[in-house]
Protein backbone atom coordinates (compact mmCIF):
# COMPACT_ATOMS: atom_id res chain seq x y z
CA UNK A 1 0.00 0.00 0.00
CA UNK A 2 1.70 3.30 -0.75
CA UNK A 3 0.28 6.91 -0.18
CA UNK A 4 -0.42 9.35 -2.43
CA UNK A 5 -1.67 11.72 0.21
CA UNK A 6 1.33 13.96 0.91
CA UNK A 7 -0.37 17.35 1.94
CA UNK A 8 -3.54 15.63 4.04
CA UNK A 9 -4.23 17.38 7.16
CA UNK A 10 -7.68 17.69 9.55
CA UNK A 11 -9.86 19.56 8.24
CA UNK A 12 -11.84 20.71 11.33
CA UNK A 13 -14.69 22.89 10.92
CA UNK A 14 -14.28 25.60 13.92
CA UNK A 15 -16.94 28.44 13.68
CA UNK A 16 -16.25 31.25 16.55
CA UNK A 17 -18.26 32.12 19.04
CA UNK A 18 -19.68 35.37 17.34
CA UNK A 19 -20.52 33.30 14.58
CA UNK A 20 -22.81 31.13 16.54
CA UNK A 21 -24.77 33.69 17.99
CA UNK A 22 -25.43 34.95 15.19
CA UNK A 23 -26.48 31.63 13.45
CA UNK A 24 -28.46 31.14 16.68
CA UNK A 25 -30.62 34.26 16.21
CA UNK A 26 -31.40 33.35 12.75
CA UNK A 27 -32.52 29.78 13.55
CA UNK A 28 -34.65 31.36 15.88
CA UNK A 29 -35.85 34.46 14.55
CA UNK A 30 -36.69 33.08 11.02
CA UNK A 31 -37.65 29.69 11.60
CA UNK A 32 -38.79 29.11 15.11
CA UNK A 33 -40.66 32.66 15.63
CA UNK A 34 -42.41 31.26 12.34
CA UNK A 35 -43.68 28.39 14.42
CA UNK A 36 -41.18 25.46 13.49
CA UNK A 37 -40.59 23.07 16.76
CA UNK A 38 -36.96 22.34 16.26
CA UNK A 39 -34.42 23.31 14.01
CA UNK A 40 -30.74 22.03 13.44
CA UNK A 41 -27.74 22.97 11.62
CA UNK A 42 -25.67 20.37 10.97
CA UNK A 43 -22.58 19.04 9.01
CA UNK A 44 -22.20 16.25 6.59
CA UNK A 45 -20.87 13.73 8.99
CA UNK A 46 -23.69 14.42 11.34
CA UNK A 47 -22.05 16.59 13.89
CA UNK A 48 -24.60 19.32 15.17
CA UNK A 49 -23.83 22.78 14.78
CA UNK A 50 -26.63 24.70 16.01
CA UNK A 51 -29.62 23.46 17.66
CA UNK A 52 -32.68 25.63 18.82
CA UNK A 53 -36.10 24.66 19.77
CA UNK A 54 -39.60 25.83 20.39
CA UNK A 55 -39.03 24.75 24.23
CA UNK A 56 -41.60 22.04 24.40
CA UNK A 57 -39.57 19.92 21.65
CA UNK A 58 -37.47 16.38 23.47
CA UNK A 59 -36.20 14.49 20.40
CA UNK A 60 -32.42 13.06 20.38
CA UNK A 61 -30.75 15.41 18.41
CA UNK A 62 -27.58 13.40 18.67
CA UNK A 63 -29.59 10.67 16.82
CA UNK A 64 -31.34 12.32 14.44
CA UNK A 65 -28.82 14.55 13.42
CA UNK A 66 -26.33 11.31 12.57
CA UNK A 67 -29.93 9.93 10.85
CA UNK A 68 -30.19 13.07 8.74
CA UNK A 69 -27.06 13.36 7.73
CA UNK A 70 -26.77 9.51 6.61
CA UNK A 71 -30.39 9.88 5.05
CA UNK A 72 -29.17 13.10 3.14
CA UNK A 73 -26.20 11.27 1.70
CA UNK A 74 -28.63 8.10 0.56
CA UNK A 75 -30.82 10.62 -0.98
CA UNK A 76 -27.93 12.25 -3.06
CA UNK A 77 -26.36 9.34 -3.62
CA UNK A 78 -29.17 8.01 -5.48
CA UNK A 79 -29.71 10.68 -7.53
CA UNK A 80 -26.34 10.28 -8.71
CA UNK A 81 -27.33 6.90 -10.08
CA UNK A 82 -30.13 8.20 -11.85
CA UNK A 83 -28.38 10.67 -13.45
CA UNK A 84 -29.50 13.94 -11.26
CA UNK A 85 -26.89 16.39 -9.72
CA UNK A 86 -29.21 16.29 -6.42
CA UNK A 87 -33.23 15.97 -5.21
CA UNK A 88 -33.98 19.45 -4.79
CA UNK A 89 -36.99 18.57 -2.17
CA UNK A 90 -36.45 16.52 0.81
CA UNK A 91 -39.48 16.27 2.81
CA UNK A 92 -40.75 13.26 5.30
CA UNK A 93 -44.66 14.44 5.91
CA UNK A 94 -46.31 12.54 8.96
CA UNK A 95 -49.33 13.00 10.81
CA UNK A 96 -48.18 15.42 13.46
CA UNK A 97 -44.39 16.13 12.77
CA UNK A 98 -42.72 16.79 9.56
CA UNK A 99 -39.40 16.97 8.94
CA UNK A 100 -37.88 19.00 5.96
CA UNK A 101 -33.57 19.16 4.93
CA UNK A 102 -31.97 21.44 2.99
CA UNK A 103 -28.77 21.45 1.80
CA UNK A 104 -26.76 25.12 3.12
CA UNK A 105 -23.70 24.48 1.36
CA UNK A 106 -21.09 21.66 0.56
CA UNK A 107 -20.80 21.22 3.91
CA UNK A 108 -23.84 22.06 6.04
CA UNK A 109 -27.61 20.69 6.58
CA UNK A 110 -30.36 22.60 8.12
CA UNK A 111 -32.82 20.20 9.24
CA UNK A 112 -36.40 21.59 10.36
CA UNK A 113 -39.00 19.77 12.29
CA UNK A 114 -42.53 21.31 12.32
CA UNK A 115 -45.83 20.73 12.56
CA UNK A 116 -49.30 20.95 11.18
CA UNK A 117 -49.92 25.10 11.52
CA UNK A 118 -46.72 25.37 9.53
CA UNK A 119 -47.26 24.97 5.64
CA UNK A 120 -44.44 23.41 3.52
CA UNK A 121 -44.91 26.86 0.90
CA UNK A 122 -43.74 28.93 4.41
CA UNK A 123 -41.24 27.01 5.34
CA UNK A 124 -39.52 26.58 2.64
CA UNK A 125 -39.47 30.66 2.23
CA UNK A 126 -37.96 30.82 5.59
CA UNK A 127 -35.96 27.93 5.03
CA UNK A 128 -34.61 29.59 1.70
CA UNK A 129 -34.12 33.01 3.48
CA UNK A 130 -32.22 31.51 6.85
CA UNK A 131 -30.01 29.53 4.55
CA UNK A 132 -28.74 32.86 2.46
CA UNK A 133 -27.96 34.73 6.46
CA UNK A 134 -26.43 31.74 7.31
CA UNK A 135 -24.22 31.40 4.63
CA UNK A 136 -23.39 34.87 4.79
CA UNK A 137 -21.88 34.54 8.35
CA UNK A 138 -19.93 31.13 7.20
CA UNK A 139 -18.17 32.98 4.91
CA UNK A 140 -16.97 35.93 6.99
CA UNK B 1 -14.25 16.26 10.25
CA UNK B 2 -14.32 16.85 14.02
CA UNK B 3 -16.37 20.40 14.70
CA UNK B 4 -15.10 22.15 17.40
CA UNK B 5 -17.62 24.55 19.15
CA UNK B 6 -15.82 27.79 20.45
CA UNK B 7 -19.29 29.07 22.62
CA UNK B 8 -20.12 25.71 24.13
CA UNK B 9 -16.48 24.47 24.39
CA UNK B 10 -17.54 21.01 22.70
CA UNK B 11 -15.88 19.12 20.85
CA UNK B 12 -17.56 16.47 18.32
CA UNK B 13 -15.57 13.33 16.89
CA UNK B 14 -16.73 10.95 14.58
CA UNK B 15 -14.83 7.99 15.11
CA UNK B 16 -15.91 4.77 12.67
CA UNK B 17 -15.42 0.75 13.27
CA UNK B 18 -14.29 -0.74 10.06
CA UNK B 19 -13.98 -4.68 9.09
CA UNK B 20 -15.11 -7.37 7.26
CA UNK B 21 -18.91 -8.53 7.96
CA UNK B 22 -19.36 -10.42 11.02
CA UNK B 23 -15.90 -9.33 12.76
CA UNK B 24 -17.47 -8.21 15.64
CA UNK B 25 -17.88 -4.18 15.14
CA UNK B 26 -21.74 -4.16 16.33
CA UNK B 27 -21.19 -6.23 19.43
CA UNK B 28 -18.02 -4.05 20.07
CA UNK B 29 -20.60 -1.19 20.30
CA UNK B 30 -23.28 -3.20 21.81
CA UNK B 31 -20.50 -3.79 25.09
CA UNK B 32 -19.53 -0.26 25.15
CA UNK B 33 -23.45 0.63 25.32
CA UNK B 34 -23.87 -1.78 27.89
CA UNK B 35 -20.70 -0.78 29.95
CA UNK B 36 -21.18 3.16 30.30
CA UNK B 37 -24.92 2.89 30.19
CA UNK B 38 -25.39 5.60 32.66
CA UNK B 39 -23.12 8.17 30.99
CA UNK B 40 -24.97 7.38 27.48
CA UNK B 41 -28.07 9.16 27.60
CA UNK B 42 -29.66 8.43 24.13
CA UNK B 43 -30.83 4.86 22.66
CA UNK B 44 -28.05 2.82 20.76
CA UNK B 45 -29.48 3.20 16.86
CA UNK B 46 -29.28 0.30 14.69
CA UNK B 47 -30.39 0.25 10.87
CA UNK B 48 -30.37 -3.47 10.61
CA UNK B 49 -31.39 -6.71 8.50
CA UNK B 50 -34.24 -8.56 9.90
CA UNK B 51 -30.85 -11.28 10.30
CA UNK B 52 -28.91 -8.60 12.49
CA UNK B 53 -26.24 -7.67 9.76
CA UNK B 54 -25.99 -3.78 9.90
CA UNK B 55 -27.53 -2.60 6.98
CA UNK B 56 -26.39 1.03 7.04
CA UNK B 57 -24.75 1.98 10.72
CA UNK B 58 -25.13 1.84 14.57
CA UNK B 59 -24.68 5.20 15.92
CA UNK B 60 -23.75 5.33 19.78
CA UNK B 61 -22.94 9.19 21.39
CA UNK B 62 -20.63 9.27 23.74
CA UNK B 63 -20.02 12.06 26.13
CA UNK B 64 -16.57 11.24 27.46
CA UNK B 65 -15.72 14.56 29.64
CA UNK B 66 -13.47 17.22 29.75
CA UNK B 67 -9.94 16.90 27.58
CA UNK B 68 -7.87 20.06 27.29
CA UNK B 69 -10.88 22.23 28.37
CA UNK B 70 -13.36 21.42 26.08
CA UNK B 71 -16.70 18.74 26.70
CA UNK B 72 -15.38 15.76 23.76
CA UNK B 73 -18.69 13.93 22.56
CA UNK B 74 -17.78 11.08 20.31
CA UNK B 75 -19.97 9.50 18.35
CA UNK B 76 -19.24 5.84 17.40
CA UNK B 77 -20.56 4.24 14.39
CA UNK B 78 -19.85 0.89 12.61
CA UNK B 79 -20.41 -0.05 9.03
CA UNK B 80 -21.91 -2.47 7.17
CA UNK B 81 -18.82 -5.23 6.88
CA UNK B 82 -20.70 -7.18 3.83
CA UNK B 83 -18.99 -6.63 0.97
CA UNK B 84 -22.39 -5.80 -1.62
CA UNK B 85 -22.80 -2.78 1.08
CA UNK B 86 -20.15 -0.56 -0.13
CA UNK B 87 -22.10 2.25 -0.96
CA UNK B 88 -23.24 2.84 2.08
CA UNK B 89 -19.88 2.29 3.68
CA UNK B 90 -18.32 4.62 1.50
CA UNK B 91 -21.53 7.43 3.38
CA UNK B 92 -20.75 5.99 6.70
CA UNK B 93 -17.33 7.48 6.55
CA UNK B 94 -18.08 10.56 5.69
CA UNK B 95 -16.16 13.27 7.97
CA UNK B 96 -14.40 10.32 9.96
CA UNK B 97 -11.97 11.57 12.63
CA UNK B 98 -10.58 8.32 13.70
CA UNK B 99 -10.97 4.59 13.03
CA UNK B 100 -11.02 0.89 14.79
CA UNK B 101 -10.60 -1.66 11.91
CA UNK B 102 -12.25 -4.90 13.71
CA UNK B 103 -10.42 -7.97 12.05
CA UNK B 104 -12.08 -11.08 12.66
CA UNK B 105 -9.11 -14.07 14.20
CA UNK B 106 -10.76 -16.82 12.26
CA UNK B 107 -8.37 -18.59 10.42
CA UNK B 108 -11.47 -19.26 8.17
CA UNK B 109 -11.28 -14.89 7.74
CA UNK B 110 -8.06 -14.26 7.19
CA UNK B 111 -8.56 -13.18 3.51
CA UNK B 112 -11.46 -11.08 4.41
CA UNK B 113 -9.71 -8.99 6.69
CA UNK B 114 -6.94 -8.29 4.50
CA UNK B 115 -9.60 -7.26 1.77
CA UNK B 116 -11.42 -5.25 4.06
CA UNK B 117 -8.53 -3.31 4.88
CA UNK B 118 -7.86 -2.46 1.21
CA UNK B 119 -11.36 -1.33 1.04
CA UNK B 120 -11.01 1.12 3.79
CA UNK B 121 -7.87 2.44 2.29
CA UNK B 122 -9.67 2.65 -0.86
CA UNK B 123 -12.36 4.64 0.50
CA UNK B 124 -10.55 6.80 2.48
CA UNK B 125 -8.99 7.40 -0.61
CA UNK B 126 -12.22 8.39 -2.13
CA UNK B 127 -12.58 11.44 0.37
CA UNK B 128 -8.97 12.31 0.07
CA UNK B 129 -7.87 10.47 3.21
CA UNK B 130 -4.85 8.67 3.30
CA UNK B 131 -4.81 5.37 5.75
CA UNK B 132 -1.08 6.11 6.93
CA UNK B 133 -2.71 9.08 8.09
CA UNK B 134 -6.10 9.11 9.98
CA UNK B 135 -5.90 7.77 13.70
CA UNK B 136 -6.32 4.00 13.13
CA UNK B 137 -6.11 1.43 16.35
CA UNK B 138 -6.59 -2.89 14.68
CA UNK B 139 -8.85 -5.13 16.94
CA UNK B 140 -7.94 -8.65 16.27
CA UNK B 141 -11.53 -9.79 17.91
CA UNK B 142 -12.73 -13.09 18.73
CA UNK B 143 -9.48 -14.01 20.99
CA UNK B 144 -11.39 -16.29 23.15
CA UNK B 145 -12.81 -18.73 20.33
CA UNK B 146 -11.65 -22.32 21.26
CA UNK B 147 -14.21 -24.63 18.83
CA UNK B 148 -12.57 -23.19 15.63
CA UNK B 149 -8.67 -22.67 14.60
CA UNK B 150 -7.71 -18.80 15.17
CA UNK B 151 -4.67 -17.03 13.66
CA UNK B 152 -1.39 -16.09 16.12
CA UNK B 153 -1.28 -12.54 16.72
CA UNK B 154 2.10 -12.22 14.49
CA UNK B 155 1.05 -13.31 11.61
CA UNK B 156 -2.47 -10.88 11.98
CA UNK B 157 0.49 -8.31 12.60
CA UNK B 158 2.26 -9.36 9.73
CA UNK B 159 -0.95 -9.32 7.35
CA UNK B 160 -2.44 -6.03 8.33
CA UNK B 161 -0.20 -3.77 10.16
CA UNK B 162 3.19 -4.43 8.75
CA UNK B 163 2.90 -1.28 7.08
CA UNK B 164 0.60 0.90 9.24
CA UNK B 165 2.42 0.15 12.21
CA UNK B 166 -0.58 1.10 14.83
CA UNK B 167 -1.47 0.09 17.93
CA UNK B 168 -3.15 -3.09 17.99
CA UNK B 169 -4.70 -4.99 20.51
CA UNK B 170 -5.78 -8.71 20.80
CA UNK B 171 -9.61 -8.34 22.13
CA UNK B 172 -12.86 -10.06 22.48
CA UNK B 173 -16.06 -8.19 22.11
CA UNK B 174 -18.37 -10.61 23.36
CA UNK B 175 -16.27 -11.17 26.67
CA UNK B 176 -15.74 -7.66 26.80
CA UNK B 177 -11.53 -8.32 26.67
CA UNK B 178 -9.61 -4.73 25.63
CA UNK B 179 -12.66 -3.68 23.88
CA UNK B 180 -12.30 -0.51 26.50
CA UNK B 181 -9.02 -0.11 25.76
CA UNK B 182 -9.38 -0.62 22.15
CA UNK B 183 -11.97 2.71 22.57
CA UNK B 184 -9.56 4.91 24.66
CA UNK B 185 -6.49 4.36 22.35
CA UNK B 186 -8.27 6.27 18.94
CA UNK B 187 -9.98 8.34 21.40
CA UNK B 188 -6.64 9.58 22.62
CA UNK B 189 -5.11 9.30 19.30
CA UNK B 190 -7.97 11.17 17.29
CA UNK B 191 -7.50 14.00 20.11
CA UNK B 192 -4.12 13.86 19.41
CA UNK B 193 -4.45 14.69 16.10
CA UNK B 194 -6.82 17.31 16.41
CA UNK B 195 -4.44 19.52 19.02
CA UNK B 196 -3.28 22.22 16.51
CA UNK B 197 -7.34 23.61 16.95
CA UNK B 198 -7.76 22.70 20.66
CA UNK B 199 -5.12 24.93 21.73
N1 LIG C 1 -16.75 -15.80 19.92
C1 LIG C 1 -16.90 -14.53 19.57
N2 LIG C 1 -17.91 -14.16 18.77
C2 LIG C 1 -18.03 -12.86 18.45
C3 LIG C 1 -17.13 -11.88 18.92
N3 LIG C 1 -17.51 -10.67 18.44
C4 LIG C 1 -18.61 -10.90 17.69
N4 LIG C 1 -18.93 -12.22 17.70
C5 LIG C 1 -20.07 -12.85 17.03
O1 LIG C 1 -19.90 -12.69 15.62
C6 LIG C 1 -21.17 -12.46 15.00
C7 LIG C 1 -21.15 -11.19 14.21
O2 LIG C 1 -20.96 -10.07 15.09
P1 LIG C 1 -21.41 -8.60 14.69
O3 LIG C 1 -20.98 -7.72 15.81
O4 LIG C 1 -22.83 -8.56 14.31
O5 LIG C 1 -20.50 -8.38 13.42
P2 LIG C 1 -20.42 -7.09 12.48
O6 LIG C 1 -18.97 -6.85 12.26
O7 LIG C 1 -21.22 -5.99 13.03
O8 LIG C 1 -21.08 -7.66 11.13
P3 LIG C 1 -21.79 -6.82 9.94
O9 LIG C 1 -22.80 -5.93 10.56
O10 LIG C 1 -22.38 -7.79 9.01
O11 LIG C 1 -20.69 -6.07 9.28
C8 LIG C 1 -22.20 -12.44 16.12
O12 LIG C 1 -22.80 -13.72 16.19
C9 LIG C 1 -21.38 -12.15 17.34
O13 LIG C 1 -21.94 -12.69 18.52
C10 LIG C 1 -16.05 -12.31 19.77
O14 LIG C 1 -15.23 -11.52 20.25
N5 LIG C 1 -15.99 -13.63 20.06
MG1 LIG D 1 -22.75 -4.90 12.33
Amino acid sequence: MGSNYDDYSFSEIVLGQEQLDSIETILTDELVESGVHSVLLIDLAGNIIAHRDNGNCDHDVYSLSALASANFAAVDTMAKIVGEEEFSLLFHKGENESIHFSKVNDEFLLIAVFGKKVTLGLLRLKVAEAIEKINTIIQQ
Amino acid sequence: MAFVNMKSKEVQAKIVFYGPGRGGKTTNLEYIYGKFRERIKSEMVSIKTHGDRTLFFDFLPFDIGKIMGYDVKVQLYTVPGQVKYDATRKLVLKGVDGVVFVADSQVEQRKKNVQALKNLQDNLATYKKSIFKVPLVLQYNKRDLKDVPILPMEVMEKDLNSQLKVPSFGASAVTGHNVVPTLKKIISATMASMQNVLK
